[in-house]
């Protein structure tokens, strides 16, 4: 089946769609109607929803029709990973500790698509917590990659990639703290995009390390991600690490993706020993045609990227001990053991037991540690030092080149089970992700074709400059207007 | 070079359960004999980040260079009690209701 196919309004973009219902071809109420039977049809075999709100989705396009919420994407469906509170909804985090938990307030980001007419059909699956890259962590078991099922549609947003890829939204909303927005993308053959750190509301974002979470825009084409984009972003005085400045014009880089006269940096520390011939063969082509389109390519090394795992694998679970200590089982969620006779401490100590999941278990453990009396300056104060080392390598950079490029991951999507229980094989999937989020600077991952290994989809990452979203999407709209993977997701098996 | 992480002595069982004690999770034998394991093999590969000799460099807490951020001081209404009650495990008379915190009256 082919994009124009309009006898089928889930094979649409999402600019596509606004366009469709603002002149009234289409009802968004039909849209929406279309998705949830897209949902219906499918989603027993990928698994990307947690939560379908037909209720509310239904009610949300009537009111888009009726005329009373409009904007660029008024009337498009789009689909919420779990993470993003929503009042009187259910929201997870992936975890047990939360189950059946309707927040009481709205995430900002969730108000502001509520205002601007967008359509949100559910909540999506994801890593609990947004710990992991499979979707494996879940407590309400692991999400399906369209591609091939037998496989993970990357984690911690594998939900909301899946649902995209699998035509049941058009939009998704993920959130990436060591790549949960760009490594799903890159395996499903969809875009996504971590915004500039800041440049994206984090109030009513579940915590997991607040100094790298940053929510942002999946979607199946670049414009359709800078117009989700240009809805969520921008200063919110709910989040004091808000940035209080304008979000760069990046639906208009999206449209004009000319990248002539820019100077674009391949990483020399993201390839080499680990990654599939498939996935740099990918890449280096998609090099090639931004060469061919008018840039300047040149190799940058960042010699301290090497120490960005490490880095984020003592950071991360750090920060997540500490705010993961709210589940204690006195105000909210899961309480286990309160039988008159156990202590607080021993109703909390047995609540987290039952409702935190291995992974979690293991990054606070593992963050406990790297706090603890003794060992702090060797571990986490140590990462510190390297963030910084990080951060100057980026900065270093930036003064010769616009962008850096990367492939996204080093492999594509790799089977269900095959790292469950190797948990340094897991965080390998993040490698080429983790240094944007340390710096805080933003990265994308946009598709740049099949592995010749597998056929399976290989991610394109650019990584710009801190406030420099336009220009990430300007080099992403090419890659995608290059190799036309805007169109990719046709030769996805049908589901 | 910093102090190596060979220096550290490997992780026991014991140690484990200290620290599930501070993160108050409960956790099995069995379950704190595997995660010994896995932190070790954790520990050993994130102790590179001692290789980097770094004594004159500044640590890094967080991405934006922010300090002292306010917002008017102006009231408003904040979340009801019914509502903040709603997802309570257990409440009474608008407040809370928690196991005991004390080892005896």
């Amino acid at each position: 089946m082919s994009a124009t196919d309009a006898g089928d309004l889930t094979r649409l973009t999402a600019a596509d769609l606004a366009d469709r219902i603002a002149r009234h071809d289409v009802s968004a109420v039909e849209v929406t109607q279309a998705h949830l039977n897209r949902i219906a049809e499918v989603d027993e075999k990928i698994h990307a929803f947690l939560h379908v709100d037909t209720e509310g989705a239904l009610a949300q396009a009537k009111r888009v029709d009726a005329g009373e919420v409009s904007g660029p994407l008024a009337g498009v469906p789009l689909a919420l990973k779990d993470v993003i509170v929503t009042k009187g909804l259910p929201t997870t985090a992936g975890s047990k500790i939360l189950e059946g938990w309707r927040p009481p307030y709205d995430a900002t980001i969730v108000e502001r698509m509520r205002a601007a007419g967008i359509v949100v059909l559910g909540k999506t699956n994801m890593d609990e917590f947004a710990m992991g890259s499979s979707t494996e962590h879940s407590a309400y078991g692991p999400a399906h990659n369209p591609w091939d099922l037998d496989r993970t549609p990357g984690g911690s947003g594998g939900g909301s990639s899946a649902a995209v890829a699998s035509h049941q939204a058009p939009l998704g909303i993920g959130t990436d703290t060591g790549g949960s927005i760009r490594q799903p993308a890159a395996v499903t053959g969809t875009v996504g995009a971590k915004p500039t750190y800041g440049g994206v509301s984090r109030y009513g974002l579940i915590a997991f390390s607040s100094s790298l979470d940053q929510a942002g825009p999946c979607a199946r084409t670049v414009l359709d991600a800078a117009l989700l984009h240009a809805v969520i972003g921008g200063h919110d005085p709910h989040d004091s690490t808000s940035i209080d400045a304008p979000v760069p014009d990046i639906v208009t880089a999206a449209r004009e993706g000319d990248v002539s006269g820019m100077t674009i940096g391949v990483v020399t520390q993201l390839r080499g020993n680990g990654y599939q011939p498939g996935v740099l063969a990918r890449f280096d082509e998609a090099v090639a045609l931004l060469e061919k389109a008018g840039a300047r390519v040149e190799e940058v090394s960042c010699p301290h990227f090497d120490y960005a795992l490490p880095a984020y694998y003592l950071i991360a679970p750090s920060e997540a001990s500490s705010n993961l200590a709210r589940y204690d089982g006195m105000r909210y969620g899961l309480r286990v053991g309160d039988d008159d006779i156990n202590s607080a401490e021993e109703v909390m100590a047995l609540t987290r037991e039952a409702g935190f999941g291995a992974e979690v278990k293991r990054r606070i453990i593992l963050g406990t540690y790297a706090l603890s009396a003794g060992y702090y300056d060797a571990y986490y104060g140590q990462a510190q030092k390297v963030r910084t080392l990080i951060s100057r390598d980026f900065t270093r950079a930036f003064d010769t080149v616009d962008v850096l490029v990367s492939p996204t991951t080093p492999t594509t999507a790799f089977r269900l089970g095959e790292r469950i229980e190797d948990p340094m094989a897991m965080y390998l999937a993040d490698l080429c992700t983790i240094p944007s989020n340390l710096y805080g600077g933003p990265g994308m991952s946009v598709p740049c074709g099949l592995s010749a290994d597998d056929s399976l989809p290989v991610g394109f990452q650019v990584m710009a400059p801190v406030q420099a979203d336009d220009r990430m999407y300007r080099v992403a709209a090419a890659v995608e207007r290059a190799l036309g993977t805007d169109r990719l997701l046709e030769q996805a098996p049908a589901l | 070079m910093a102090e190596t992480g060979n220096t550290r002595p490997p992780i026991s069982r014991e140690d484990v359960a200290h620290l599930a004690r501070l993160a108050r999770i409960a956790m099995s034998d069995s379950e704190l004999d595997h995660l010994a394991g896995q932190l070790e093999v954790i520990l050993g590969a994130v102790a590179r980040v001692q290789e980097v000799a770094a004594v004159d460099v500044p640590p890094t807490s967080h991405p934006l260079p922010l300090t002292n951020v306010y917002r008017p001081d102006e009231p408003f209404p904040s979340l009801g009690a019914d509502a903040a009650l709603s997802a309570a495990p257990a409440a009474e008379d608008e407040r809370f209701r928690v196991p005991r915190i004390l080892d005896e009256e």
